[in-house]
């Protein structure tokens, strides 16, 4: 089987974001990882590997430094890492990026699955899953919290998607476009994988390798525009202790305090 | 010359990093208050490579150099200084010996295994009348044909209920006195090897502390390791490294310190203002931050001349020397920054003291390793730096 995992580098989950008065956001300089919904793909795709053979190739959408993280899947075990850098890139939103992705995907040849986060930390869109099946014309199961079986040769794929409702079980023909859930616990990077990333020549596909027009891609193909952006209101947060003299009392004060506030 | 780490040491640092936050940060907290070990960290630090992690890849390590040895030190003892202390005994004073002065049939029996982490190894060279001064060890080891009889007793060896292998320090020549000595591999197996635990540690509570005594425990002569009278050498070489791993985890443990009163100054309001806002406490902080970076290069520079094959006993002893002083008065101070949160243990910083304590004592007190202390050879005559 071969798997590509489309990952991004996010700014660390403790990273504290601040938005300047011209609507840049910055996150200090808190350290960027790979986004932590991409690292479930990127463990499921392995096992995946493991059972049934075939290769893991990581892809993302980013600057040069964004080498690092596809390093950091080379280190945790995927085979093949590209990086797909053009400056015309830059200021694509989520249906452009699924147009550069599904662009690369394509360039790739044969391949069997498409396995990514559900969304990403800093983004938190999720349209680029949705947008990359499209693109690609290939199904997708979201919000994958399982995977219940697949038949390389059938070509079929059988998934537990996570709803709100509940769970779903769906099957779907292979090529597929999946986002993970959080489905499993991401392994560490292996001394052997990280001599392995350090070592590696990392691929760089632009806009011209990947067949894609300046007008297809980056600002001026993007349809989502950002004409303001703000920090969210802090909020202002009160703590109430709740006393009384028995446990059945302070019950009673709780859920007329909750009825006065309008939560229940 | 190049201050920048690889892409390799990176990645080294943040995986054990993750590991250390992720595994060990939310359960050291009770072991530590137990004064128990964690019963499952072998088998983990195995399974990550840890414990082979800079032995050759053909020995069963992972092949990693000195640089990724000092950086996952670091990043473990940032957690609690129990985990450094198993790379310190384990990798560098026991498995890093046994590379350099084995013969090739004790690497396969001994040294493999323990890279892999499926033998747990440890060094016993302290003894209750002798620490600092090596060479007035008195357990000796007495040639009888194809073994050598081991008779005494050791103390403050770390690891000593938990490892399989001890590599020992003993007088095969007592007339002689350190070029009487001579080390052996001895396994827990053999017969009149007996372990226990030293209780009322101040710090490294979490980490397993004891004795091992000898009673006429016979060793074969193929466990001799060097030849019969290098044992001191052996021992001085083996600290060269244990050493480098202490200078790299205290520098951890500095870090640690700094962490923690940065977030506590600028959390706690005195005054009508952050702590962090007062010129008093930011003077605390800035002389940790500051240590933080010297004892660091210190601790790189002899990784790097550890990797080059230049010898660094100098170098890696003004490391450990800096770097766990200044691990002593950081977490005087991150306390002090607390105030009386920092003196209970709801926080953290009271066990880095506890545990920085220990480290300005053993592997070589820092007296010993001060520079005009005068007493260790090559530290006495004012030797300029190597580099």
């Amino acid at each position: 089987m071969h798997i590509v995992v489309p990952i991004k580098q996010t700014p660390d989950t403790t990273a504290v974001l601040t938005v300047d008065a011209s609507g840049r956001i910055s996150w200090g300089d808190a350290p960027l990882i790979v986004n932590p919904w991409d690292e479930f793909a990127i463990e499921e795709s392995l096992r995946l590997k493991e059972k049934f053979g075939g290769k893991v190739t990581v892809i993302t959408l980013g600057p040069e430094s964004a080498k690092e993280a596809l390093k950091q899947a080379v280190a945790m075990g995927c085979d093949e890492a590209i990086l797909l850098h053009d400056p015309a890139f830059e200021g694509s939103d989520a249906v452009v990026t699924a147009t550069i992705l599904a662009a690369a995907i394509r360039k790739l040849g044969a391949v069997d699955l498409v396995f990514m986060g559900k969304e990403s930390v800093d983004g938190n869109s999720a349209q680029v899953p949705p947008a990359l099946a499209r693109r690609l014309g290939w199904p997708l199961l979201a919000y994958v919290g399982k995977i219940r079986e697949i038949d390389p040769a059938g070509r079929t794929i059988v998934v537990e998607r996570i709803l709100e409702e509940g769970r779903q079980v769906v099957r779907a023909p292979l090529p597929a476009v999946l986002s993970a859930m959080q489905m499993n616990e991401p392994r560490y990077p292996s001394f052997m994988g990280i001599r392995k990333a350090a070592r590696m020549q990392i691929p760089v596909w632009t806009a011209v390798d990947l067949g894609l027009a300046p007008e297809q891609v980056g600002a001026a193909a993007s349809a989502a525009r950002w004409p303001v952006v703000f920090a969210p209101p802090k909020q202002e947060v009160q703590c109430e202790f709740i006393q009384g003299e028995s446990p059945e009392e302070i019950a009673r004060l709780l859920v007329d305090r909750l009825l006065a506030e309008k939560v229940l | 010359m190049d201050f920048q780490l690889s892409d390799e040491h990176r990645m080294v640092q943040q995986m054990v990093r993750e590991f250390a936050e992720r595994e060990i940060r939310p359960v050291i907290k009770e072991h530590d208050r137990a004064q128990k070990p964690i019963p499952w960290l072998f088998e983990r630090m195995a399974a990550l490579g840890l414990l082979g992690i800079c032995i050759p890849v053909k020995y069963g390590g992972a092949g990693m150099d000195y640089i990724s040895l000092g950086l996952a030190c670091e990043e473990l003892e940032r957690v609690d200084s129990s985990l450094r202390v198993v790379m310190s005994v384990h990798v560098a004073l026991n498995s890093l010996s046994l590379l350099q002065w084995g013969t090739e049939e004790q690497k396969q029996r001994y040294l493999v295994p323990q890279a892999k982490g499926e033998k747990i190894a440890a060094y016993a060279l302290t003894e209750p009348g002798a620490g600092s001064d090596a060479a007035a060890i008195r357990t000796t080891a007495r040639r009888q044909g194809d073994v050598y009889i081991l008779n005494g007793e050791k103390t403050w060896i770390s690891l000593a209920d938990l490892a399989d292998h001890f590599l020992v320090i003993a007088k095969t020549d007592p007339e002689k006195g350190h070029r009487g000595m001579s080390a052996f591999i001895v396994e827990r197996s053999f017969p009149g090897v007996k372990t226990g635990t030293i209780h009322g540690k101040l710090g490294v509570r979490a980490g397993n502390t004891g004795w091992i005594v000898f009673e006429n425990t016979p060793v074969p002569v193929e466990n001799r390791l060097g030849e019969e009278g290098e044992g001191f050498y052996i021992a001085m070489a083996a600290l060269d490294n244990g050493r480098y791993t202490v200078a790299a985890g205290a520098t951890g443990l500095i870090r640690a310190c700094l962490e923690a009163s940065v977030k506590y100054a600028n959390e706690r309001m005195t005054f009508g203002r952050r702590i962090g806002e007062h010129q008093l406490v930011q003077e605390m902080i800035a002389k940790m931050a500051a240590s933080y970076e010297i004892a660091r290069l210190l601790y790189l520079r002899a990784g790097w001349m550890k990797n080059m094959g230049i010898r660094n006993t100098r170098e890696t002893s003004l490391a450990k020397w800096f770097a766990t002083e200044a691990a002593v008065q950081a977490a005087l101070d991150a306390i002090q920054i607390h105030g009386a949160y920092g003196y209970s243990d709801e926080y953290d910083v009271e066990r880095y003291l506890r545990n920085a304590k220990g480290e300005v004592i053993y592997e070589g007190t820092s007296q010993i390793h001060t520079p005009a202390g005068g007493i260790r050879p090559g530290l006495s005559q004012g030797s300029p730096p190597a580099l």
